[in-house]
């Protein structure tokens, strides 16, 4: 057992886990967050994808130990109180999602693609950086929208967008 | 996953240390190791944490001479301003490994560690005649890798760094698995002041490979235009669902035309 | 109100927790005491079971629980079912193989169920299932049907002689035969419809209580019918009746038919249950799901197509063999002949169409209905075929199709279906516009001179959804009736919940039923709930596939909204001392037509439910329920255009452009038909392009997780453009002919025959992936 403390949505969580937990069970199971989602066992999905200290991850091939003292941002603390998140807003006005299991992974992907590029993104490049993540409903093609969308918004002003 | 003790070291003698433990190993980006462990493939009863000693961090460049520490994630490979200056083609590799959720925990240490056969980072030691530096001596990449997921490390050594001169020239190309996205082929190709070495990944069937007819012919001109024509048996190239071996060589040298194309770009 | 009803682009209600990590999927269920399953599954396509030794695992720590076949048996929890009965030509029954939850003799694939662990960890569950001790005498395994079928194969079940389930014919064999002997041109093409898996990003999960003081049973499951699931789990497979089981099916994380079927697992989960006294709960990890979900597609078949002088199609004869896997599961049976044959006259006229379908068993997972399911092994057939025969006669395949076009509605097929209504033309003309189809040779000598092979290819399908008039498909050996039932509950103060038989998993339900309400109310959206997937609190329904939501479930909706307008507007007549005949519904109230005589709709509402002063002898209270059957299938139709640039030196194609013209009647909400099309072009792409399961000889399946199945990523497509041109559904209240699985079914001839245009048919069969394209491309030049 190891005893982790972390802070999770700007909040200190300390906690005793087996030293196999993987990130990803100890936010669903030990924090109840289960907007994280499972989608595969070789860390190819990305359902998983949350953000470790400002970088996305995928929240399955890490262990909770590994997170110890480390900052971590799931899609439950993404959105500003009842203010959605760009990203958030952008999934939905462009229909970026259909069942919802990607979709958590799909946004936490987008948010931390955006602020990798602030020079701006293109179809091309989101596409690109789309690669650790997959969805089986939208074909991507509202998906990418929704990314462009978003960060056209974010560069001129998040109070636009949302 | 196999019941498993996590440690986090503070320092290479205290990592060392713990790594006498009968069944241990070394974690650090823990991109092959973490899923191995998932898949109760591997199942190390205790799993050491490199990632928080200081020393193995950071990329240095100096001249032509570039350090790279073992705990240096890709993300960090491949936005690194000094190096791209010197050595783009070994930002462009890190850029393409895995996707980006990869890049931000995978490290240039683990990688070439694990020496998996479809790794991209063991292509570009072995073209760039990297030293691989550890807790215990500094390995010329040419012995490092020894086959496949197999390397000269012994029990409990700890790559601390990767060490080469930036070449005049040099590119990466490679043809990622459909499915996996691993390089299926993927080609390292150097020119330096002792000539050309291009070394292969993904292809051979004993890991990665300095490809020497396509060397002798870029050594007569490096340019994409002195590989037309030439070709690489099949013999030695790995076979799988998603390419045979004469698929694959074909591959090997269309990504090392590809590959010089980008050294010249 | 105008902008929240039928025909806009309505932002989606269920949005708001999908985006924020609210949603609640089956594994995000916890309840008191919840344990974890493990399942013990067999590491061999075909062996016999001599011993299973449990005592090791149950000693394991966190352990409560190793339960096994033979005491499920003995508990009377029945065998899986196939629900839909295929006759021979010969008249005698499908043979249908046992199918145990738990194996109790034998094992028949890789990944077959033989005991389940119960544990207090999913972990620990895990290291107990490790180990129990099974012990296996190994038999040879078949994986391909055409081996299955070949004398001296390995036999999987003893009902089954020559593993053959059914031998079926549909159609006229002489008359396509005489069309065949007479034609001017036979072409005669192989056609391999590759396996897929269909890979609902939410792997398959259930969580199964037993309440020991009501004897009732609950069980949490990612099923796209609960209703159905229920009245299998009751009826056939004897865990409960229905009155002490409910199903709830919360946010499924996609489906594509693999969540329509019963499994082993939940069946069991809810019997572990009882047996262990503690809720059980198990989660597919994906390599799981790859090995057990049901697999879709898997078609051999040999197809010849008559042509006279004048280039009119004049027969067609198939013969299709369809690997149906290790056990028959629950409606694998329709696929392959009534979800299939029947659509063999595609968008054309030909008078005279045989097929023979032979089904069989292989030690492989069972195999069943995937996104279009029969109607993509169709489409694929007939669209490959068309266009190898344009190729052949050196017409253009644009021509040769629109020559030989269904005009004229209704049109009844020799293969049982009457198309009501279609304009198989203005989709083409669609296609090829947004296509530029005319620029095309200019696009590709431009691609030639970069060293580029470029293609350009088209299908237009047809399919048959709205699934299915219940006599209509009972009279085709349906187990089960295919209406859909609605029941519109207005409360006191106006607001309005719709129980709907329906499911969503995706397709936005939410939104677009209550579009329907409040368009056809006035009333604003957020005042329609939708409720659905629980069998506590819906009235029995038939759930979703086969694109049946729209034309039957809100159909049934439609229904029931016209009984409660009906008893709305005697309550407003009489409240308003009106005729009733003059009371119209509009913009949220009730008025008498022509005057300024009004009452809110809430006040309707709060009079039916107050009940002071009702029309004489009226029952209070404003809900009324509907179960509506259809009266025929719908016919989506469409044209695909798919354009590629393949790099000759590897292989690799590149989509430049794919453009979809489709025909779906009415629409409710563009935006969420639109985003239906993205997904299943996306799923035909893939199986075009990219995806194929693979068994090896010895039954292993190679392509086991996403290191070698190959998923379509972002980067492996372009942005789609997609149009509609619609001629209205004459045979449903609302016009609606249904648009979920036509990407899926259009989508990969067209990506097919644009490869083949680029470099050549030499055989190359689906997926297409850059190894198989850089040989073909080979053998070409050595030829």
């Amino acid at each position: 057992m190891s005893d982790i403390s972390l802070v999770v949505n700007g909040r200190n969580v300390s906690a005793s886990v087996e030293d196999r937990t993987l990130l990803v069970n100890f936010l669903r199971e030990h924090l109840g967050l289960t907007g994280t989602h499972v989608g595969c066992d070789t860390s190819q999905c990305g359902a998983c994808v949350v953000h470790v200290d400002g970088r996305s991850v995928k929240s399955c091939t890490m262990l909770a130990a590994q997170a110890d003292g480390a900052a971590v941002l799931t899609i439950e603390g993404l959105a500003d109180g009842a203010t959605l998140h760009p990203v958030q807003a952008a999934f939905r006005e462009h229909h970026g999602l259909q069942c919802g299991f990607c979709t958590p992974g799909m946004i936490m992907a987008a948010t931390d693609m955006i602020r990798r590029h602030p020079e701006g993104l293109d179809e091309k490049t989101v596409r690109a950086e789309l690669e650790g993540n997959i969805c089986r409903c939208t074909g991507y093609h509202n998906i990418v929208k929704a990314i462009l969308a978003a960060a056209q918004a974010m560069a001129g002003g998040a109070a636009k967008a949302a | 996953m196999y019941a498993t003790n996590y440690h986090r070291p503070k320092s290479l003698a205290e990592a060392a240390e713990l790594a006498r433990s009968a069944d241990a190993k070394y974690l650090s980006g823990g991109m092959t190791l973490i899923p191995a462990m998932k898949t109760r493939l591997a199942a190390p009863s205790d799993v050491i944490d490199l990632t928080h000693i200081a020393e193995l961090k950071g990329v240095t460049v100096s001249g032509r001479s570039v350090t790279i520490g073992a705990a240096t994630t890709h993300f960090d490979v491949a936005n690194n301003a000094e190096l791209k200056r010197v050595c783009p083609a070994i930002c462009h590799l890190a850029a393409h490994i895995g996707d980006p959720h990869v890049r931000h925990r995978g490290t240039i240490g683990g990688s070439i560690s694990n020496n998996d056969p479809a790794a991209d980072y063991p292509s570009a030691m072995l073209a760039l005649d990297a030293i691989i530096v550890t807790d215990r001596r500094e390995i010329a990449a040419q012995d490092f890798f020894t086959g496949l997921f197999e390397t000269a490390l012994e029990d409990g050594e700890i790559v601390k760094a990767v060490r080469f001169d930036a070449p005049e020239k040099a590119g990466y190309a490679k043809f990622p698995n459909p499915a996996s996205r691993y390089a299926m082929t993927g080609v390292f190709v150097a020119r330096g002041g002792d000539g050309v070495k291009v070394a292969v990944t993904g292809a051979g069937d004993n890991g990665v490979f300095r490809a020497t007819d396509i060397e002798a012919a870029l050594a007569r001109g490096f340019d994409p235009a002195a590989l037309q024509g030439v070709t690489i048996p099949a013999d030695g190239m790995m076979s799988d669902l998603h390419a045979s071996s004469e698929y694959r060589a074909n591959l090997v040298v269309v990504m090392a035309k590809r590959a010089v194309a980008a050294a010249l770009a | 109100m105008g902008m929240e009803g039928i025909g806009a682009r309505v932002a989606r209600k269920e949005d708001k927790r999908f985006i924020t990590g609210a949603g609640r999927y089956t594994d995000d269920m916890v309840v008191p005491g919840m344990k974890h399953a493990a399942f013990v599954r067999s590491p061999h396509a075909h062996a016999d079971i001599t011993g299973i030794d449990v005592a090791a695992a149950r000693r394991m720590p966190g352990v409560i629980g190793v339960l096994t076949g033979r005491e499920l048996k003995t508990d009377g929890i029945g065998n899986l079912i196939c629900g839909w009965m295929i006759h021979s030509k010969d008249g005698t029954p499908m043979k249908m193989g046992a199918w145990s939850p738990l194996a109790v003799d034998r094992v028949r694939y890789v990944g077959d169920a033989v005991a389940i662990v119960v544990a207090d960890t999913k972990a620990q569950a895990r290291d107990a299932a490790e180990a129990v001790e099974v012990s296996y005498a190994e038999r040879p395994a078949v994986t391909q049907a055409l081996d299955a079928l070949k004398p001296g194969a390995p036999q999987l079940h003893p009902e089954a002689e020559g593993n053959l389930i059914f031998d079926w014919e549909i159609g006229d064999s002489k008359a396509a035969d005489a069309a065949i002997a007479k034609a001017a041109h036979v072409t005669k093409v192989h056609i391999v419809n590759n396996r897929l898996v269909p890979n609902a990003m939410e792997p398959r999960a259930a969580l199964g209580v037993y309440d020991k003081a009501e004897d009732h049973y609950t069980c949490w499951t990612t099923s796209q019918n609960p209703h159905v699931a229920r009245l299998v789990m009751s009826a056939f497979y004897n865990v409960a009746p229905e009155n002490k089981l409910r199903v709830i099916a919360p946010d499924v994380g996609g489906g594509f038919g693999s969540k329509i079927y019963i499994y082993p697992e939940e069946i069991v989960c809810l019997w572990a249950s009882k047996k262990t006294g503690v809720p059980v709960k198990w989660v597919a990890d994906r390599t799981e799901s790859f090995l057990t979900d049901a697999h879709g597609r898997d078609h051999v078949s040999e197809v010849q197509m008559a042509f006279d002088a004048d280039n009119r199609m004049i027969g067609l004869k198939v013969d299709t063999v369809a690997n149906l896997g290790a056990y028959m599961s629950l409606f694998s049976s329709c696929v392959p002949t009534y979800l299939y044959a029947t659509l063999l006259s595609g968008q054309y006229a030909i008078p005279a169409i045989h097929c023979n379908v032979r089904t069989v068993y292989t030690n492989t997972a069972p195999v069943d209905a995937y996104r279009g399911a029969g109607r993509p092994e169709a489409t694929y057939l007939l669209e490959r075929t068309v266009e190898t025969a344009a190729r052949e006669l050196g017409v253009s395949p644009a021509d040769l199709r629109r020559k030989n076009f269904v005009t004229q509605f209704p049109y009844q097929t020799p293969v049982i279906m009457n198309y009501d209504a279609g304009d198989y033309a203005a989709s083409l003309d669609a296609a090829m516009k947004a296509a530029d189809y005319a620029g095309f040779p200019a696009r590709k000598a431009a691609a030639k001179a970069k060293g580029k092979l470029r293609g350009i290819g088209m299908s237009c399908y047809i399919e048959a959804c709205g699934i299915a008039p219940s006599a209509a498909v009972g009279s085709l050996g349906a187990g089960v009736g295919l209406w859909e039932s609605a029941e519109v509950r207005v409360n006191a103060v106006g607001t309005i919940e719709v129980l709907t038989g329906s499911h969503s998993h995706g397709q936005g339900h939410e939104t677009t039923f209550a579009q329907l309400v409040a368009g056809r109310l006035g009333v604003p959206i957020d005042s329609v709930s939708i409720i659905h997937g629980d069998t506590d609190k819906v009235q029995m329904g038939m759930g979703t596939y086969g694109s049946r939501s729209g034309a039957v479930g809100m159909s049934a909706i439609a229904k029931a909204l016209d009984k409660v307008e009906a008893k709305a507007r005697k309550i407003a007549a009489h409240l308003m001392e009106a005729d009733e005949a003059d009371v119209v519904v509009e913009n949220g109230a009730l008025k008498v037509a022509g005057t300024d005589k009004s009452v809110p709709w809430f006040q309707v509402a709060l009079a039916a439910y107050t009940a002071h002063n009702l029309p004489a002898g009226m029952e209070p209270g404003l809900k009324e329920t509907s179960f509506y059957d259809p009266s025929n299938f719908t016919f989506p139709a469409g044209c695909y255009i798919c354009e590629v640039e393949i790099d000759p030196d590897t292989g690799l194609t590149h989509i430049l452009q794919f453009v979809a013209a489709d025909d779906f009647g009415n629409i409710i909400n563009p935006m969420i038909v639109e985003g239906q099309v993205h997904g299943g072009i996306a799923q035909g792409v893939g199986q075009a392009l990219l995806e194929g399961a693979i068994y090896n000889e010895d039954g292993q399946l190679l392509t086991a997780s996403y290191m070698d199945y190959t998923m379509p990523r972002a980067d492996d497509l372009p942005s789609f453009v997609v149009s509609t041109s619609n001629t209205p559904c004459p045979g449903n209240p609302l016009g609606i002919k249904g648009c979920g699985e036509a990407g899926a079914i259009g989508s990969p001839p067209a990506v097919m025959n644009a490869i083949t245009d680029a470099i050549g048919d030499n055989g190359l069969t689906m997926p297409a992936t850059p190894q198989k394209v850089w040989a073909a491309i080979r053998s070409a030049a050595k030829h």
